[in-house]
């Protein structure tokens, strides 16, 4: 007995197309913000984590390639990797890297540093980017976030895929920054009601 | 005879809600965003949502009735 698909089963491609827009406009990158900011705004107001649970693009795609394509081993996650330390660390680490992205942004607005037209992938290897960058009407700082929040997703997504192939397809969503935020808002709004 | 139901770990539950989507018997639902909560009149010990768990934190247990 399968359940209707509802529109919210389609984000995967809302996702897939982020990540290919990137290619050809690296402007597109500033749409990634809603990934950001619709998680947090349900959960500081609804106290939920519909997003997750329902209209995550990125882990619909997961389960797809993962599932559906079988191409993951569909192992137990290491016990590490689910352990609050991992996700805790992990979300730190991560906030790290975005304010490092956002004062590299901030000092091309500035003008203390020059654009740089690359994409950094797992925070460490810079890959020429140059033919997706076309210009801005803005500051030149606009197209430096536009790189830096590329960056964040593409990393997000390889990493994603890695665990994808070696673990179970969503392995992403045990780690996954924006997840371990928005549980950390609902247990601080609703959490006394639930504790026992 | 004994039957089967899944139970989750609460403490380790990431309230993704993979499990939702799989449950056959709709018995499954994220509680206020914190974590995982099968309804145990409703499962029918399939384990799917088990095998799904990216944490693989649900099991199966006998109970009693």
């Amino acid at each position: 007995m399968k359940e209707k698909k509802k529109w919210y089963d389609y984000l995967w491609i809302v996702s897939l197309t982020y990540l290919i827009l990137g290619f050809f406009n690296i402007l597109f990158a500033w749409l990634g913000l809603l990934c950001f900011f619709i998680p947090l705004f349900i959960a500081i107001i609804n106290g939920s984590k519909a997003y997750c649970n329902k209209y995550c693009g990125r882990g619909q795609l997961f389960s797809l390639v993962g599932g559906r394509f079988g191409l993951s081993r569909k192992k137990d996650i290491p016990k590490w990797m689910k352990s609050a330390y991992f996700r805790y660390g992990f979300l730190i680490f991560f906030f790290v890297m975005f304010f490092l992205m956002l004062w590299n942004t901030w000092l091309v607005f500035a003008g203390v540093k020059n654009l740089s037209t690359a994409v950094t992938l797992l925070w460490t290897f810079k890959l020429p980017w140059h033919w997706a960058y076309h210009g801005t009407l803005f500051s030149d700082g606009t197209a430096q976030f536009a790189f830096g929040f590329y960056s964040v997703m593409l990393t997000s997504t390889v990493l994603g895929f890695l665990t994808m192939v070696l673990f179970k397809p969503r392995s992403w969503c045990v780690y996954c920054p924006m997840g371990t935020m928005t549980q950390l808002i609902c247990r601080a709004k609703n959490g006394a009601a639930l504790q026992k | 005879m004994a039957k089967r139901k899944a139970v989750v770990s609460i403490q380790e539950c990431v309230a993704c809600g993979c499990c939702i989507k799989v449950c056959p018997r709709s018995a499954i639902t994220i509680l206020k965003g914190i974590h995982a909560s099968i309804d145990r009149e409703l499962c029918v010990g399939c384990g799917k949502c088990a095998k799904e768990c990216p944490a693989s934190i649900i099991s199966l247990e006998v109970t009693e009735r």
